[in-house]
Protein backbone atom coordinates (compact mmCIF):
# COMPACT_ATOMS: atom_id res chain seq x y z
CA UNK A 1 0.00 0.00 0.00
CA UNK A 2 0.85 3.28 -0.93
CA UNK A 3 1.76 5.55 2.01
CA UNK A 4 2.95 8.82 0.90
CA UNK A 5 1.35 11.90 1.44
CA UNK A 6 -1.21 12.83 -0.70
CA UNK A 7 -1.48 16.82 -1.34
CA UNK A 8 -3.22 16.48 -4.96
CA UNK A 9 -7.12 14.79 -6.12
CA UNK A 10 -6.49 11.40 -6.74
CA UNK A 11 -9.50 9.79 -8.57
CA UNK A 12 -8.08 6.28 -8.06
CA UNK A 13 -8.50 4.08 -4.80
CA UNK A 14 -5.50 3.49 -2.89
CA UNK A 15 -6.20 -0.18 -3.11
CA UNK A 16 -6.39 -0.31 -6.80
CA UNK A 17 -8.92 -3.01 -8.19
CA UNK A 18 -7.76 -5.12 -10.96
CA UNK A 19 -11.22 -7.23 -10.56
CA UNK A 20 -14.02 -4.66 -12.45
CA UNK A 21 -15.35 -2.62 -9.37
CA UNK A 22 -18.87 -3.19 -7.78
CA UNK A 23 -19.67 0.51 -7.59
CA UNK A 24 -18.29 3.23 -9.86
CA UNK A 25 -19.25 6.99 -10.00
CA UNK A 26 -18.12 8.49 -13.69
CA UNK A 27 -17.85 12.40 -13.72
CA UNK A 28 -22.08 12.36 -11.68
CA UNK A 29 -23.76 15.64 -10.87
CA UNK A 30 -26.25 16.64 -9.69
CA UNK A 31 -28.23 19.48 -8.32
CA UNK A 32 -31.82 19.98 -7.04
CA UNK A 33 -32.93 23.78 -8.22
CA UNK A 34 -29.75 25.31 -7.56
CA UNK A 35 -26.19 24.89 -7.24
CA UNK A 36 -24.96 21.12 -7.83
CA UNK A 37 -25.27 19.28 -4.54
CA UNK A 38 -22.60 16.91 -6.76
CA UNK A 39 -20.31 18.15 -8.64
CA UNK A 40 -17.93 15.48 -11.44
CA UNK A 41 -18.06 12.83 -8.71
CA UNK A 42 -15.67 9.97 -9.60
CA UNK A 43 -14.60 6.68 -7.63
CA UNK A 44 -15.01 3.78 -7.48
CA UNK A 45 -15.80 0.73 -4.77
CA UNK A 46 -13.39 -2.86 -5.74
CA UNK A 47 -15.04 -6.29 -4.29
CA UNK A 48 -13.55 -7.08 -0.76
CA UNK A 49 -13.30 -2.55 -0.26
CA UNK A 50 -14.24 -0.68 2.28
CA UNK A 51 -14.76 2.99 1.24
CA UNK A 52 -15.57 5.59 3.85
CA UNK A 53 -17.27 8.32 2.63
CA UNK A 54 -16.32 11.54 4.53
CA UNK A 55 -17.59 14.92 4.89
CA UNK A 56 -19.23 17.72 7.04
CA UNK A 57 -23.21 17.55 7.44
CA UNK A 58 -25.23 19.07 4.30
CA UNK A 59 -22.12 18.21 2.16
CA UNK A 60 -24.37 15.71 -0.50
CA UNK A 61 -22.44 12.42 1.40
CA UNK A 62 -26.21 11.02 1.57
CA UNK A 63 -27.39 12.10 -1.42
CA UNK A 64 -24.09 10.13 -3.32
CA UNK A 65 -25.50 7.37 -1.34
CA UNK A 66 -28.77 7.05 -3.18
CA UNK A 67 -27.30 7.28 -6.20
CA UNK A 68 -25.23 4.60 -5.55
CA UNK A 69 -28.53 1.91 -6.08
CA UNK A 70 -30.72 4.09 -7.97
CA UNK A 71 -33.03 5.94 -6.02
CA UNK A 72 -31.81 8.90 -7.37
CA UNK A 73 -30.51 9.63 -10.53
CA UNK A 74 -27.96 11.87 -11.87
CA UNK A 75 -28.06 14.90 -13.67
CA UNK A 76 -24.95 14.12 -15.93
CA UNK A 77 -22.11 10.96 -15.77
CA UNK A 78 -22.96 7.17 -15.25
CA UNK A 79 -23.06 5.38 -11.75
CA UNK A 80 -22.06 1.74 -12.27
CA UNK A 81 -23.59 -1.32 -10.04
CA UNK A 82 -22.22 -4.68 -10.75
CA UNK A 83 -20.73 -3.44 -13.75
CA UNK A 84 -23.92 -2.16 -15.24
CA UNK A 85 -25.42 1.65 -15.66
CA UNK A 86 -28.24 2.40 -13.65
CA UNK A 87 -28.71 6.28 -13.74
CA UNK A 88 -31.03 5.99 -15.88
CA UNK A 89 -32.27 2.47 -15.67
CA UNK A 90 -36.08 1.97 -15.59
CA UNK A 91 -37.35 1.76 -11.84
CA UNK A 92 -39.06 -1.74 -12.10
CA UNK A 93 -35.06 -3.27 -13.54
CA UNK A 94 -33.66 -1.38 -10.24
CA UNK A 95 -35.78 -3.37 -8.35
CA UNK A 96 -33.91 -6.53 -8.84
CA UNK A 97 -30.74 -5.03 -9.12
CA UNK A 98 -31.48 -3.17 -5.58
CA UNK A 99 -31.77 -6.83 -4.35
CA UNK A 100 -28.08 -7.44 -4.68
CA UNK A 101 -27.31 -4.53 -2.13
CA UNK A 102 -28.04 -3.84 1.23
CA UNK A 103 -28.76 -0.09 2.41
CA UNK A 104 -28.76 0.80 6.41
CA UNK A 105 -30.47 4.33 6.26
CA UNK A 106 -29.78 7.09 8.72
CA UNK A 107 -32.33 6.58 11.16
CA UNK A 108 -32.83 2.72 10.53
CA UNK A 109 -36.01 3.43 8.32
CA UNK A 110 -37.43 0.31 10.19
CA UNK A 111 -41.46 -0.07 9.29
CA UNK A 112 -43.12 1.24 12.37
CA UNK A 113 -46.05 -1.46 12.04
CA UNK A 114 -43.83 -4.41 11.56
CA UNK A 115 -42.29 -6.44 14.32
CA UNK A 116 -38.70 -6.39 14.02
CA UNK A 117 -39.48 -10.07 12.68
CA UNK A 118 -41.11 -8.79 9.86
CA UNK A 119 -38.63 -5.71 9.07
CA UNK A 120 -35.55 -8.02 8.91
CA UNK A 121 -37.06 -10.89 7.25
CA UNK A 122 -39.31 -8.18 4.76
CA UNK A 123 -37.05 -8.82 1.92
CA UNK A 124 -37.84 -12.82 2.08
CA UNK A 125 -41.91 -12.13 2.74
CA UNK A 126 -41.53 -10.25 -0.33
CA UNK A 127 -40.08 -13.58 -1.77
CA UNK A 128 -42.63 -15.97 -0.62
CA UNK A 129 -39.47 -17.89 1.12
CA UNK A 130 -40.93 -20.67 3.85
CA UNK A 131 -41.88 -19.26 7.11
CA UNK A 132 -39.59 -21.54 9.16
CA UNK A 133 -36.90 -20.58 7.02
CA UNK A 134 -37.34 -16.71 7.50
CA UNK A 135 -37.83 -17.37 11.31
CA UNK A 136 -33.87 -19.58 11.43
CA UNK A 137 -32.33 -16.83 8.87
CA UNK A 138 -33.56 -13.89 10.66
CA UNK A 139 -32.66 -14.99 14.30
CA UNK A 140 -29.49 -15.65 12.58
CA UNK A 141 -28.77 -12.27 11.34
CA UNK A 142 -30.31 -11.13 14.91
CA UNK A 143 -27.89 -13.14 16.38
CA UNK A 144 -25.40 -11.39 14.60
CA UNK A 145 -26.01 -7.80 15.85
CA UNK A 146 -26.94 -9.53 19.30
CA UNK A 147 -30.54 -8.47 19.26
CA UNK A 148 -32.25 -12.06 19.17
CA UNK A 149 -34.26 -11.12 22.14
CA UNK A 150 -36.18 -8.55 20.00
CA UNK A 151 -37.55 -10.93 17.51
CA UNK A 152 -40.91 -10.10 18.16
CA UNK A 153 -40.95 -6.37 19.78
CA UNK A 154 -41.86 -3.38 17.56
CA UNK A 155 -39.58 -0.66 16.35
CA UNK A 156 -41.15 1.96 18.76
CA UNK A 157 -40.24 -0.23 21.60
CA UNK A 158 -36.49 -0.26 20.57
CA UNK A 159 -33.39 2.42 21.26
CA UNK A 160 -32.03 4.27 18.38
CA UNK A 161 -28.59 2.38 19.01
CA UNK A 162 -30.98 -0.81 18.98
CA UNK A 163 -32.85 0.28 15.89
CA UNK A 164 -29.65 1.07 13.66
CA UNK A 165 -28.59 -2.84 14.33
CA UNK A 166 -31.96 -3.99 13.24
CA UNK A 167 -31.35 -2.11 10.41
CA UNK A 168 -27.80 -3.42 10.29
CA UNK A 169 -29.45 -7.24 10.60
CA UNK A 170 -32.25 -6.26 8.00
CA UNK A 171 -29.25 -5.03 5.02
CA UNK A 172 -27.39 -7.92 5.92
CA UNK A 173 -30.00 -11.15 5.45
CA UNK A 174 -30.10 -11.61 2.06
CA UNK A 175 -26.60 -11.48 1.91
CA UNK A 176 -25.87 -9.11 -0.06
CA UNK A 177 -23.04 -7.90 -2.79
CA UNK A 178 -22.76 -4.13 -1.55
CA UNK A 179 -23.37 -2.82 1.64
CA UNK A 180 -24.62 1.23 1.64
CA UNK A 181 -24.01 2.37 5.28
CA UNK A 182 -25.60 5.95 5.65
CA UNK A 183 -24.47 7.28 9.02
CA UNK A 184 -25.21 4.87 11.20
CA UNK A 185 -23.70 6.26 14.00
CA UNK A 186 -25.58 9.74 13.17
CA UNK A 187 -27.07 10.64 16.92
CA UNK A 188 -26.14 8.14 18.50
CA UNK A 189 -23.69 7.97 22.14
CA UNK A 190 -20.50 6.99 21.87
CA UNK A 191 -20.71 3.44 23.66
CA UNK A 192 -23.51 2.52 21.32
CA UNK A 193 -21.66 4.16 18.54
CA UNK A 194 -18.66 1.98 19.48
CA UNK A 195 -21.12 -1.15 19.22
CA UNK A 196 -22.29 -0.39 15.67
CA UNK A 197 -18.84 0.36 14.23
CA UNK A 198 -17.97 -2.60 15.94
CA UNK A 199 -20.87 -5.00 13.95
CA UNK A 200 -19.56 -3.01 10.91
CA UNK A 201 -15.87 -4.14 11.60
CA UNK A 202 -17.23 -7.61 11.93
CA UNK A 203 -19.02 -7.30 9.01
CA UNK A 204 -16.53 -6.54 6.99
CA UNK A 205 -13.62 -9.07 8.33
CA UNK A 206 -16.46 -12.05 8.47
CA UNK A 207 -18.30 -12.04 5.03
CA UNK A 208 -16.10 -9.54 2.87
CA UNK A 209 -18.62 -7.40 1.88
CA UNK A 210 -17.58 -4.82 -0.08
CA UNK A 211 -18.97 -1.63 0.80
CA UNK A 212 -19.71 2.58 1.28
CA UNK A 213 -20.58 4.44 4.58
CA UNK A 214 -21.08 8.01 4.94
CA UNK A 215 -20.16 9.63 7.80
CA UNK A 216 -19.01 12.43 9.24
CA UNK A 217 -17.74 10.93 12.90
CA UNK A 218 -13.87 11.09 12.05
CA UNK A 219 -13.26 8.91 15.30
CA UNK A 220 -16.01 6.11 13.47
CA UNK A 221 -13.48 6.16 10.85
CA UNK A 222 -10.31 6.30 12.20
CA UNK A 223 -11.28 3.08 14.35
CA UNK A 224 -12.62 0.87 11.30
CA UNK A 225 -9.66 1.35 9.80
CA UNK A 226 -6.95 0.72 12.71
CA UNK A 227 -9.43 -2.14 14.34
CA UNK A 228 -9.94 -5.65 13.06
CA UNK A 229 -12.59 -8.15 14.06
CA UNK A 230 -11.44 -11.25 16.37
CA UNK A 231 -13.05 -14.03 16.05
CA UNK A 232 -11.81 -16.12 18.90
CA UNK A 233 -12.79 -13.21 21.55
CA UNK A 234 -15.58 -12.49 19.40
CA UNK A 235 -15.01 -8.69 20.08
CA UNK A 236 -13.00 -5.75 18.04
CA UNK A 237 -9.17 -5.62 18.71
CA UNK A 238 -6.82 -3.10 17.79
CA UNK A 239 -4.80 -3.87 14.84
CA UNK A 240 -0.90 -3.54 15.91
CA UNK A 241 0.60 -0.27 15.69
CA UNK A 242 1.15 1.43 12.76
CA UNK A 243 -1.02 -1.05 10.83
CA UNK A 244 -4.07 -0.37 9.34
CA UNK A 245 -6.89 -2.34 7.19
CA UNK A 246 -5.59 -2.58 3.66
CA UNK A 247 -8.95 -2.72 2.51
CA UNK A 248 -10.61 0.18 4.15
CA UNK A 249 -9.83 4.08 2.31
CA UNK A 250 -11.42 7.03 2.24
CA UNK A 251 -12.83 9.43 0.65
CA UNK A 252 -14.42 13.47 1.15
CA UNK A 253 -16.49 15.55 0.27
CA UNK A 254 -16.30 19.36 0.15
CA UNK A 255 -19.30 21.67 -1.44
CA UNK A 256 -20.25 18.51 -3.64
CA UNK A 257 -16.96 18.04 -4.56
CA UNK A 258 -14.66 14.93 -4.25
CA UNK A 259 -11.88 16.46 -2.95
CA UNK A 260 -9.94 13.05 -1.34
CA UNK A 261 -9.60 9.58 -2.58
CA UNK A 262 -7.09 7.79 -0.71
CA UNK A 263 -5.85 5.53 2.30
CA UNK A 264 -5.86 6.27 5.85
CA UNK A 265 -1.92 7.80 5.82
CA UNK A 266 -2.76 9.75 2.89
CA UNK A 267 -5.79 11.15 4.82
CA UNK A 268 -3.42 12.41 7.64
CA UNK A 269 -0.64 13.44 6.09
CA UNK A 270 -2.98 15.13 2.84
CA UNK A 271 -1.72 19.12 2.75
CA UNK A 272 -5.19 20.21 1.77
CA UNK A 273 -6.49 22.83 3.66
CA UNK A 274 -9.67 22.00 3.90
CA UNK A 275 -8.61 17.97 4.74
CA UNK A 276 -6.34 19.18 7.82
CA UNK A 277 -9.22 21.97 8.80
CA UNK A 278 -11.55 18.44 9.05
CA UNK A 279 -9.14 16.20 10.94
CA UNK A 280 -8.13 19.28 13.57
CA UNK B 1 -43.00 39.54 -11.42
CA UNK B 2 -46.51 38.96 -11.37
CA UNK B 3 -46.07 37.66 -15.16
CA UNK B 4 -43.78 34.98 -13.58
CA UNK B 5 -45.15 34.53 -10.43
CA UNK B 6 -48.64 33.18 -13.08
CA UNK B 7 -46.21 31.37 -15.36
CA UNK B 8 -44.73 29.55 -12.37
CA UNK B 9 -47.73 28.56 -10.90
CA UNK B 10 -49.49 27.15 -14.63
CA UNK B 11 -45.96 25.15 -15.02
CA UNK B 12 -46.15 23.86 -11.25
CA UNK B 13 -49.31 22.83 -11.86
CA UNK B 14 -49.09 21.39 -15.44
CA UNK B 15 -46.09 18.96 -14.25
CA UNK B 16 -48.17 18.07 -10.76
CA UNK B 17 -50.68 17.20 -13.17
CA UNK B 18 -48.37 15.10 -15.27
CA UNK B 19 -46.89 13.21 -12.45
CA UNK B 20 -50.20 12.47 -10.77
CA UNK B 21 -51.80 11.02 -14.33
CA UNK B 22 -48.32 8.44 -14.45
CA UNK B 23 -48.71 7.64 -10.69
CA UNK B 24 -52.31 6.87 -11.12
CA UNK B 25 -51.77 5.11 -14.41
CA UNK B 26 -48.76 2.73 -12.90
CA UNK B 27 -51.31 2.05 -9.64
CA UNK B 28 -53.93 0.88 -11.77
CA UNK B 29 -51.88 -0.95 -14.31
CA UNK B 30 -50.53 -2.55 -11.33
CA UNK B 31 -53.02 -5.39 -9.80
CA UNK B 32 -53.09 -7.12 -13.51
CA UNK B 33 -49.09 -7.73 -13.18
CA UNK B 34 -48.03 -9.94 -10.02
CA UNK B 35 -47.07 -9.73 -7.80
CA UNK B 36 -50.89 -8.36 -6.46
CA UNK B 37 -50.91 -7.80 -2.75
CA UNK B 38 -53.92 -9.23 -1.74
CA UNK B 39 -53.37 -9.46 2.13
CA UNK B 40 -52.92 -5.63 2.04
CA UNK B 41 -56.09 -5.52 0.17
CA UNK B 42 -58.12 -7.55 2.81
CA UNK B 43 -56.24 -5.42 5.36
CA UNK B 44 -56.95 -2.06 3.73
CA UNK B 45 -60.49 -2.99 3.16
CA UNK B 46 -61.33 -3.89 6.69
CA UNK B 47 -59.20 -0.36 7.97
CA UNK B 48 -61.43 1.74 4.87
CA UNK B 49 -64.40 -0.06 4.82
CA UNK B 50 -65.31 -1.29 8.51
CA UNK B 51 -63.62 1.64 10.25
CA UNK B 52 -65.74 3.98 8.02
CA UNK B 53 -69.31 2.05 8.67
CA UNK B 54 -70.16 4.30 11.79
CA UNK B 55 -69.38 7.71 10.40
CA UNK B 56 -71.38 6.30 7.04
CA UNK B 57 -74.34 5.36 8.95
CA UNK B 58 -74.44 8.17 11.14
CA UNK B 59 -74.41 10.76 8.05
CA UNK B 60 -76.50 8.93 6.36
CA UNK B 61 -79.51 8.54 8.57
CA UNK B 62 -79.24 12.22 9.59
CA UNK B 63 -79.13 13.53 6.57
CA UNK B 64 -82.00 11.26 5.27
CA UNK B 65 -83.66 12.41 8.34
CA UNK B 66 -82.91 16.20 7.41
CA UNK B 67 -84.42 15.34 4.22
CA UNK B 68 -88.04 14.25 4.97
CA UNK B 69 -87.77 16.87 7.45
CA UNK B 70 -87.10 20.35 4.90
CA UNK B 71 -88.91 18.25 2.21
CA UNK B 72 -92.53 17.74 3.89
CA UNK B 73 -92.58 21.49 4.93
CA UNK B 74 -92.24 22.53 1.33
CA UNK B 75 -94.29 19.37 -0.05
CA UNK B 76 -97.34 19.86 2.08
CA UNK B 77 -97.58 23.96 0.87
CA UNK B 78 -98.72 22.36 -2.25
CA UNK B 79 -100.40 19.32 -0.74
CA UNK B 80 -97.92 17.02 -1.85
CA UNK B 81 -96.23 15.73 1.24
CA UNK B 82 -97.74 11.81 0.49
CA UNK B 83 -94.60 11.95 -2.51
CA UNK B 84 -91.22 12.88 0.63
CA UNK B 85 -90.39 8.96 0.55
CA UNK B 86 -90.02 9.33 -3.33
CA UNK B 87 -88.02 12.89 -2.66
CA UNK B 88 -85.69 11.26 -0.16
CA UNK B 89 -85.09 8.28 -2.03
CA UNK B 90 -84.37 9.21 -5.26
CA UNK B 91 -82.41 12.14 -3.63
CA UNK B 92 -80.36 9.89 -1.60
CA UNK B 93 -79.63 6.75 -4.41
CA UNK B 94 -78.52 9.38 -6.95
CA UNK B 95 -76.82 11.85 -5.34
CA UNK B 96 -76.33 12.71 -1.29
CA UNK B 97 -75.42 9.05 -0.79
CA UNK B 98 -72.53 8.17 -3.22
CA UNK B 99 -70.92 12.06 -2.87
CA UNK B 100 -71.69 12.57 1.29
CA UNK B 101 -70.14 8.89 2.05
CA UNK B 102 -67.24 9.77 -0.89
CA UNK B 103 -66.64 13.34 0.98
CA UNK B 104 -66.86 11.70 4.30
CA UNK B 105 -64.89 8.71 3.98
CA UNK B 106 -62.38 11.06 2.10
CA UNK B 107 -62.07 13.06 5.57
CA UNK B 108 -61.11 9.96 6.89
CA UNK B 109 -59.06 8.23 4.80
CA UNK B 110 -57.58 9.97 2.16
CA UNK B 111 -56.12 12.17 4.94
CA UNK B 112 -54.88 8.94 6.82
CA UNK B 113 -53.34 7.66 3.22
CA UNK B 114 -51.17 10.80 3.08
CA UNK B 115 -50.69 11.45 7.03
CA UNK B 116 -49.19 7.54 7.22
CA UNK B 117 -47.59 7.89 3.51
CA UNK B 118 -45.73 10.92 4.26
CA UNK B 119 -44.47 9.82 7.16
CA UNK B 120 -42.80 6.82 6.07
CA UNK B 121 -41.48 9.18 3.32
CA UNK B 122 -39.95 11.46 6.13
CA UNK B 123 -38.64 8.95 7.96
CA UNK B 124 -36.92 6.96 5.05
CA UNK B 125 -39.15 4.39 5.17
CA UNK B 126 -40.21 4.63 1.33
CA UNK B 127 -37.15 4.67 0.19
CA UNK B 128 -36.08 1.68 2.53
CA UNK B 129 -38.61 0.05 0.65
CA UNK B 130 -37.45 0.75 -2.48
CA UNK B 131 -33.73 0.09 -1.59
CA UNK B 132 -35.28 -3.54 -0.09
CA UNK B 133 -36.30 -3.98 -4.24
CA UNK B 134 -39.88 -3.58 -3.96
CA UNK B 135 -42.17 -0.75 -5.30
CA UNK B 136 -44.54 1.20 -3.11
CA UNK B 137 -46.41 1.98 -5.88
CA UNK B 138 -47.25 -2.34 -6.20
CA UNK B 139 -47.12 -2.56 -2.32
CA UNK B 140 -48.69 0.70 -0.89
CA UNK B 141 -50.79 2.40 -3.31
CA UNK B 142 -52.71 -0.20 -5.26
CA UNK B 143 -54.01 -2.18 -2.71
CA UNK B 144 -55.65 1.46 -0.74
CA UNK B 145 -57.17 2.26 -4.23
CA UNK B 146 -58.90 -1.04 -5.13
CA UNK B 147 -59.86 -1.31 -1.59
CA UNK B 148 -61.24 2.16 -1.62
CA UNK B 149 -63.36 1.54 -4.63
CA UNK B 150 -64.61 -1.84 -3.87
CA UNK B 151 -65.68 -0.70 0.28
CA UNK B 152 -67.13 2.76 -1.15
CA UNK B 153 -69.61 0.85 -3.31
CA UNK B 154 -70.70 -1.08 -0.32
CA UNK B 155 -70.65 1.89 2.24
CA UNK B 156 -72.77 3.82 -0.44
CA UNK B 157 -75.44 1.39 -0.56
CA UNK B 158 -75.17 1.31 3.57
CA UNK B 159 -75.51 5.48 3.64
CA UNK B 160 -78.36 5.10 1.03
CA UNK B 161 -80.39 2.68 3.15
CA UNK B 162 -79.62 4.73 6.12
CA UNK B 163 -80.72 8.21 4.37
CA UNK B 164 -84.07 6.22 3.39
CA UNK B 165 -84.51 4.73 7.04
CA UNK B 166 -83.92 8.22 8.49
CA UNK B 167 -85.87 9.26 6.29
CA UNK B 168 -88.97 7.25 7.22
CA UNK B 169 -88.00 7.68 11.36
CA UNK B 170 -88.83 11.62 10.83
CA UNK B 171 -92.15 11.27 8.72
CA UNK B 172 -93.40 8.55 11.27
CA UNK B 173 -92.35 9.95 14.36
CA UNK B 174 -91.84 13.43 13.78
CA UNK B 175 -93.87 14.42 11.45
CA UNK B 176 -96.52 12.39 11.99
CA UNK B 177 -97.46 10.94 8.44
CA UNK B 178 -98.02 7.20 7.48
CA UNK B 179 -94.73 5.01 7.33
CA UNK B 180 -96.12 2.20 4.48
CA UNK B 181 -96.84 4.71 2.55
CA UNK B 182 -93.60 6.55 2.90
CA UNK B 183 -91.79 3.17 1.76
CA UNK B 184 -94.18 2.47 -0.73
CA UNK B 185 -93.50 5.66 -2.70
CA UNK B 186 -89.64 5.09 -2.08
CA UNK B 187 -89.75 2.12 -3.21
CA UNK B 188 -91.99 2.14 -6.45
CA UNK B 189 -90.37 5.32 -7.93
CA UNK B 190 -87.07 3.95 -7.72
CA UNK B 191 -86.02 3.19 -11.53
CA UNK B 192 -83.02 1.12 -13.26
CA UNK B 193 -81.00 4.35 -13.92
CA UNK B 194 -81.68 6.00 -10.46
CA UNK B 195 -79.55 3.15 -8.78
CA UNK B 196 -76.77 2.75 -11.86
CA UNK B 197 -76.66 6.55 -11.54
CA UNK B 198 -75.85 6.16 -7.83
CA UNK B 199 -73.53 2.68 -7.91
CA UNK B 200 -71.39 3.98 -10.43
CA UNK B 201 -70.46 7.25 -8.72
CA UNK B 202 -68.68 5.32 -5.91
CA UNK B 203 -66.60 3.64 -8.23
CA UNK B 204 -65.05 7.09 -9.72
CA UNK B 205 -64.78 8.74 -5.95
CA UNK B 206 -63.14 5.70 -4.28
CA UNK B 207 -60.50 6.14 -6.94
CA UNK B 208 -59.94 9.87 -6.47
CA UNK B 209 -60.22 10.01 -2.66
CA UNK B 210 -57.47 6.99 -2.79
CA UNK B 211 -55.46 8.17 -6.18
CA UNK B 212 -55.18 11.81 -4.18
CA UNK B 213 -54.30 10.62 -0.97
CA UNK B 214 -51.72 8.51 -1.64
CA UNK B 215 -50.14 11.16 -3.94
CA UNK B 216 -49.85 14.11 -2.36
CA UNK B 217 -48.80 11.25 0.78
CA UNK B 218 -45.86 10.17 -1.19
CA UNK B 219 -45.14 13.63 -2.86
CA UNK B 220 -44.41 14.69 0.90
CA UNK B 221 -41.09 17.06 1.86
CA UNK B 222 -40.52 19.29 4.55
CA UNK B 223 -40.59 17.05 7.63
CA UNK B 224 -43.41 16.51 10.23
CA UNK B 225 -44.85 20.30 8.71
CA UNK B 226 -44.84 18.72 5.71
CA UNK B 227 -46.79 15.61 6.04
CA UNK B 228 -49.75 18.61 8.11
CA UNK B 229 -49.41 19.96 4.28
CA UNK B 230 -49.78 17.10 2.31
CA UNK B 231 -53.46 15.71 4.43
CA UNK B 232 -54.80 19.21 3.76
CA UNK B 233 -54.09 19.15 0.26
CA UNK B 234 -55.02 15.65 0.21
CA UNK B 235 -58.63 15.95 1.81
CA UNK B 236 -59.25 19.23 0.21
CA UNK B 237 -58.46 18.39 -3.80
CA UNK B 238 -60.29 14.66 -3.00
CA UNK B 239 -63.17 16.57 -1.60
CA UNK B 240 -63.63 19.43 -4.61
CA UNK B 241 -62.38 16.85 -7.18
CA UNK B 242 -65.34 14.40 -5.60
CA UNK B 243 -67.75 17.07 -6.19
CA UNK B 244 -66.91 18.48 -9.46
CA UNK B 245 -66.92 14.79 -11.08
CA UNK B 246 -69.93 14.39 -9.27
CA UNK B 247 -71.33 16.87 -11.40
CA UNK B 248 -69.55 15.70 -14.86
CA UNK B 249 -70.87 11.98 -13.92
CA UNK B 250 -74.64 13.23 -13.33
CA UNK B 251 -74.68 15.16 -16.67
CA UNK B 252 -73.30 12.63 -18.61
CA UNK B 253 -75.39 10.05 -16.89
CA UNK B 254 -78.49 12.15 -17.63
CA UNK B 255 -77.65 12.23 -20.98
CA UNK B 256 -76.90 8.60 -21.62
CA UNK B 257 -80.65 7.54 -19.40
CA UNK B 258 -82.21 10.02 -21.11
CA UNK B 259 -84.81 7.86 -22.80
CA UNK B 260 -85.40 6.05 -19.70
CA UNK B 261 -85.85 9.55 -17.02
Amino acid sequence: MDLSPSTHLVHEPASKAEASPVLSFSHVTLAFEGPPVLDDITFSVAPDETRILLGPAGVGKSVLLKLANGLLSPDSGGVYLFGEDISHMDEELLFSMRTRTGMVFQEGALFDSLTVRDNVAYQLIQEDVDEEEIDARVREALRFVELEQTFDLFPASLSGGMRRRVAIARALIHKPDLLLYDSPTGGLDPVTSTTIIELIVKQRDVYHTPSLLVTHRLQDAFTMCTHRFDPASGRMVPLPEGQTDPHTTFLMLSEGRLIFDGSLAQLVTSQDAFVREFLS
Amino acid sequence: MAFETIDRTAKQLVLTLQDYSVFAYRALLNLFRPPVYWSDFLVQSDIIGFGSLSIVVLSGLSTGGVLALQSAATLSAFGAAAVTGQFVSLTMIRELGPVLTGVMVSGRNASSMASELGSMVVTEQIDAMRALGVDPIRKLVTPRIFSSIAMLFFLTILADAFGIVGGGLVTVFLNHQNGTQYLNMAWEHLRFPDIVQGLIKPLFFGYILSSIGCFYGLRTTGGTQGVGRSTIQAVVTASVLIIFVDFVITRLLLNVFASWI
